[in-house]
């Protein structure tokens, strides 16, 4: 394989993909910005302030990682989801698949532009979250490993949404039935500890508790789960969903005849 | 070497339909060949495989030697596609569009930017440069879809009918740019409906129908196969009724306009002979129709003529 080549072509990628998140800056970081604010302000402020404290800390500290980390998943996984599909259905897709370029090329600079997006929507609402509440980080190489992690799994698995997608209707199934529910329950407004446990052993399906845990953890220094087991689930599915989207490409499903 | 080699390539989709039925093509380097054929003859299909966007069922295809499955990185770098439906980024501007195909083949920085201004500038569309792709015409996305294909200097270029719905203007400058490229080297492959572009440019074609090469030879030695054409010829003076010619089919048009069809046995200074013996001169005389246009209809719709010659 020419390195060199597919250096700059990665590049070439992740400058398009950052260009077309800032070129459409009112569909890519206003709406996460917007949201979260209102979360922070029913949920932490009106809401929270009846809660009182969980784990320890008051309910808007409690909740603001999980949001943080809502945003990240949401918006690394929206962006390659929706220009990767982009690409295949005006078919400049083809650009890339006539180039030279490897296929692992193709993934790293999509997933790298998704983490892009997720990271930039992430600070915007960490910065956010300060107007409503203090946060110190605790473990702050935890914090970043896992969010970039976290990042990676969502930017992955819109790769794969995009590959079997045939339609518009079908990049936003995945995000309205399975990302959003897992999302909400993955303990990002309350403590598992909370639920009976049944619920708790169900809640531990949940690969994105895992992640909020994790990265609340890295942020409060508190968290439900195993931060071991958070980061071998991370990693586990960094690695299953690359060499599925490396399949994928290989075997040109749903981008070539 | 050769620019291109394709043996016994095949491709049969998931509905059946059998498109390549183990094709054969040699295409030497610094050629301008013509892959011609009837719509759903296969053309297209083989272009995909050649460029890596169709799976083949079987078979090898090799550019400038290297096989595109065992050396695709080599290959590919030879290539360059100009696809038959526009296939651009449309909200993306002209420049970038270039510039990020430039980067896809491993072309960054200053040398993507100053290739980017080349072929932008060879096309004509420099000026437009930092408008999005969708506010172009039709002919200016087709020019650009060149110009994006030839940013990183392909040795082989293979342009699937690039001058569909471009006018008569844009169209010639476009050939003289294309005849520009080859003089300077580059192998190029072009498929296209006008078959006058076809005849005007290329040295060799191959004509392909029903997933079969049904000709591969010179340009030259396809058209001596013509052996009946037919003329119509302008006379100085109106007549009543068609001349009777020796070895010429005669048809008069209108009082002074002649059809005259010509057989193998025959040629032109015959016909003004005949024609001068009755008394009548001509003003001018044109094909009615493209010479390789009446060839490629006869050798489509009858391929059992064309094993007997045509």
């Amino acid at each position: 394989m020419n390195i060199a080549l597919n250096i700059v072509a990665v590049r070439t990628i992740i400058h398009k993909e950052i260009s077309r998140v800032l070129r459409i800056w009112i569909q890519t970081i206003v709406p996460p910005a917007i949201t979260m604010t209102l979360y922070f302000i029913i949920f932490g402020n009106l809401i929270g302030r009846r809660i009182g404290s969980m784990g320890g800390f008051d309910y808007m500290q409690y909740i603001a990682p999980g949001l943080i980390m809502m945003s990240v998943i949401t918006n690394s996984y929206g962006n390659v989801v929706s220009s990767f599909f982009g690409a295949k259905f005006s078919r400049h897709i083809e650009e890339m698949l006539v180039s030279p370029m490897s296929n692992a090329t193709i993934i790293i600079g999509h997933v790298a532009g998704g983490v892009m997006r997720g990271m930039l929507v992430g600070t915007l609402v960490t910065i956010i979250a300060l107007f409503f509440t203090r946060l110190e980080v605790a473990h702050p190489l935890i914090m970043i490993t896992v969010v970039l992690l976290s990042s990676v799994v969502f930017s992955l698995a819109g790769f794969i949404n995009a590959v079997f997608a045939k339609k518009f209707d079908d990049i936003s199934i995945v995000p309205t039935f399975v990302l959003t529910p897992l999302t909400y329950l993955g303990g990002v407004f309350y403590s598992i500890s909370m639920l009976p446990e049944f619920w708790q052993n169900v809640s531990k399906a949940n690969p994105i508790l895992y992640m909020v845990n994790a990265f609340r953890y890295g942020i409060l220094g508190t968290s439900d789960i195993s931060i071991v087991h958070a980061y071998a689930i991370l990693l586990g599915f960094v690695v299953l969903l690359f060499s599925a989207c490396f399949f994928l490409m290989k075997k040109g499903v749903g981008i070539r005849e | 070497m050769n620019a291109l080699t394709i043996r016994n390539l095949k491709k049969t989709y998931a509905n059946g339909n059998e498109a390549l039925k183990g094709i054969d093509l040699n295409v030497e380097c610094g050629d301008f060949y013509a892959l011609l054929g009837p719509n759903g003859a296969g053309k297209t299909t083989a272009i995909g495989i050649i460029s890596s966007l169709v799976n083949k069922t079987g078979g090898d295809v090799e550019i400038f030697g290297h096989n595109i499955d065992a050396e695709f990185e080599a290959a590919k770098s030879c290539l360059g596609l100009v696809p038959q439906e526009i296939n651009l980024n449309l909200w993306d501007t002209a420049g970038n569009i270039v510039t990020n195909q430039a980067g896809y083949y491993g072309i960054g920085g200053r040398t993507a930017r100053e290739r980017t201004e080349k072929y932008l500038r060879a096309l004509r569309l420099w000026d437009r440069r930092n408008d999005i792709a969708r506010s172009l015409s039709g002919g200016m996305k087709r020019r650009l879809m060149i110009a994006r294909a030839l940013v990183h200097e392909p040795r082989l270029l293979i342009l699937d009918e690039p001058t569909a719905g471009v006018d008569i203007e844009i169209r010639r400058s476009m050939w003289e740019y294309l005849k520009d490229i080859n003089a300077a080297g580059t192998t190029i492959i072009l498929t296209t409906h006008y078959l006058e572009e076809a005849e005007s440019l290329c040295r060799h074609i191959g004509i392909i129908d029903d997933g079969r090469i049904i000709e591969d030879a010179k340009m030259s030695t396809v058209l001596r196969k013509l052996q009946r054409e037919v003329f119509i010829v302008s006379l100085a003076a109106e007549v009543t009724r068609a001349p009777q010619l020796d070895g010429f089919k005669t048809k008069l048009r209108d009082d002074s306009e002649l059809e005259v069809e010509k057989g193998p046995d025959h040629d032109i200074n015959d016909l003004f002979e005949q024609l001068s013996k009755h008394g009548i001169r001509v003003v001018s005389m044109r094909n009615k129709a493209n010479r390789l246009e009446e060839l490629f209809l006869r050798l489509v719709d009858n391929k059992q003529r064309l094993t007997g010659g045509v």
